[in-house]
């Protein structure tokens, strides 16, 4: 799986390559020589089980994390976490939007969109209002420009989230488990929101999630992974007809297979002392 | 437990409280070295000034008042078994800006002040805010922390102006008015028994010291504070006791280098 480049990367247009990639913490291995391409403008999907490293794949993409080996390519250049202002010069055409917005609860709704366009360019406050607006307008939130954050709810945060990681219009929109929470209605919107964002801008989006149904409903391509390796890659129509048995269980939900139902045990006769 | 593995521990936690200083060090000159990126927004500054300082006024304000009520009470309970009451202003004074006045306002500052940092620092990294503003190429340090650091290093020397000033006109109130001093004697020779640099600007240097030490810790704690509920309540106890400790602690060595006869 590891050696072979998946057909989404034989377009010589990749925008984030990773490349044979290990991390972990202390005696943990959280990634275990992954490799995976990005190309640009394709919404792709990377799904798994909690604990399997998708996760910490978006932050060694964004440099918040150093690899243990390998190496992470974004548009040609290596994300160095040592280079403070080269990683920060790549992090400006970067946009991640966080499991639960991680909006600045002490500044307004407004101020939140604003905030990226007032650190990083010199535009006036008049031209910052329109683009905020409009930002605000495309995820439908408009009319809670003045909105304190404590006033709104989970999933309107999350979607000023998503406003303000467009605001500066970046190459890659990171989404961590963005459908995680959600009511049916918000999940729609959500997952609407996602693709439209991707075609409208040409950015390339990449979903960290474990909801097997919305992300096929909307990716280009996917990545499944399990235990720090990739199990299997394709669109989601090959993944559905997948015959790897991890992977097979994980799409269909399957409760006992490769990953066990049960945690590790003696027998459980011999737990309550019956002999067989 | 034999006595290899006892060294064992013992080595492993003197390393490892050796490397958290250290860590605490580098936390400490990074904040220094972004003090002077953040003076160029000034207005964070004084918001954070705001937070910090005028928030903690009342509290600051009713604990001097009730110190000088109570030095005034017992200063002239001791100065008149000798026949001078009339030095009770200038031994509250004395007290006052020397000892007192620095000291439980660096304490009340702790309690107040660090705590509801250490807190919204806490807060802001569970919540991933910090992560966040990382990921827009904005340096938290700079925005978050060195404000709030500069904030609470301004704000401390004038709130321990405001004890001592709020502590004497309380036991101005009480010894005079109340119990009969002499106003004369009390005003005059606090005048002339109080040094300005030695005595007042020892106390400012004081407050100075403790507000660097204070906030310096109150920001850390919250920042290495664990990104759950219980990670942050633990973390706001730590401060108290930790920044209450430091502070008593830096009072012994600084009254020690100003005011022992050389």
């Amino acid at each position: 799986m590891q050696a072979q480049r998946s057909p989404i990367a034989q377009t010589d247009d990749l925008l984030v390559s990773i490349q044979d990639v290990t991390f972990g913490y202390d005696s943990r291995v959280v990634l275990s020589h992954v490799s995976l391409d990005f190309a640009r403008g394709k919404l792709i999907a990377i799904m798994g089980s909690s604990g399997c490293g998708k996760t910490t794949l978006l932050r060694l993409i964004g440099g918040v994390v150093t690899p243990q080996s390998g190496r992470i390519l974004f548009s040609g250049a290596t994300v160095d976490t040592a280079d403070r202002a080269a990683l920060y010069a790549l992090r400006r055409r970067m946009g991640m939007l966080f499991q639960f917005g991680a909006l600045f609860t002490d500044l307004s709704v407004y101020d939140n969109v604003a905030f990226p366009l007032r650190e990083h360019t010199d535009l006036g406050e008049a031209m910052i209002r329109d683009i905020v607006l409009m930002k605000l307008d495309s995820v439908g939130l408009r009319g809670a420009a003045e909105l304190g954050i404590a006033q709104i709810s989970g999933g309107m945060a999350r979607r000023v989230a998503l406003a303000r990681a467009v605001a500066l219009d970046p190459e890659i929109i990171m989404y961590d488990e963005p459908f995680t929470g959600l009511d049916p209605i918000s999940l729609g919107v959500t997952a609407n929101l996602i693709r439209r964002l991707n075609d409208a801008t040409g950015a390339t989006s990449l979903i960290v999630s474990h909801d097997v149904e919305e992300c096929f409903q909307i990716c280009d391509y996917a990545y499944l992974m399990s235990a720090g390796r990739v199990i299997a890659h394709g669109t989601p129509a090959q993944l559905k007809a997948s015959e790897e048995p991890e992977a097979r269980q994980f799409i269909r939900g399957e409760p006992d297979g490769p990953v066990k139902f049960h945690y590790p045990a003696e027998p459980i006769a011999q737990a309550l002392g019956i002999s067989p | 437990m034999n006595p290899a593995e006892i060294t064992a521990v013992l080595g492993r936690t003197v390393i490892d409280r050796l490397a958290g200083l250290g860590h605490a060090a580098i936390f400490f000159a990074d904040l220094v070295r972004h003090m002077f990126s953040s003076l160029r927004r000034p207005y964070l500054t004084i918001a954070q000034v705001h937070a910090i300082g005028n928030r903690s006024l009342v509290i600051i304000a009713a604990s001097g008042a009730a110190v000088g009520l109570v030095l005034a009470l017992q200063g002239y309970l001791t100065l008149s078994r000798y026949g001078q009451a009339d030095s009770l202003g200038l031994l509250v004074a004395l007290a006052l800006v020397r000892e007192l006045g620095p000291v439980l306002t660096a304490l009340l500052y702790a309690g107040r002040a660090g705590t509801s940092l250490t807190a919204e620092i806490g807060l802001m990294k569970a919540g991933e805010q910090l992560v966040a503003m990382e990921m827009m190429a904005v340096d938290p340090r700079v925005r978050v922390l060195a404000p709030r650091f500069i904030a609470g290093v301004l704000a401390m020397p004038l709130l321990g102006a405001v004890f001592s000033s709020v502590g004497i006109l309380a036991a101005y109130v009480v010894g005079v008015w109340m119990i009969g001093v002499d106003e004369g004697q009390f005003w005059s020779q606090m005048q002339s028994g109080v040094d300005v640099v030695k005595d007042v600007g020892n106390g400012i240097i004081k407050t100075l010291v403790f507000g660097v030490a204070s906030t310096f810790i109150a920001l850390y704690v919250g920042y290495e504070s664990k990104a759950t509920p219980e990670g942050v309540a633990l973390a706001t106890t730590r401060t108290v006791v930790i920044s209450s400790l430091s502070v008593l602690f830096l009072d012994f060595i600084l009254t020690a280098l100003m005011f022992s006869t050389p």
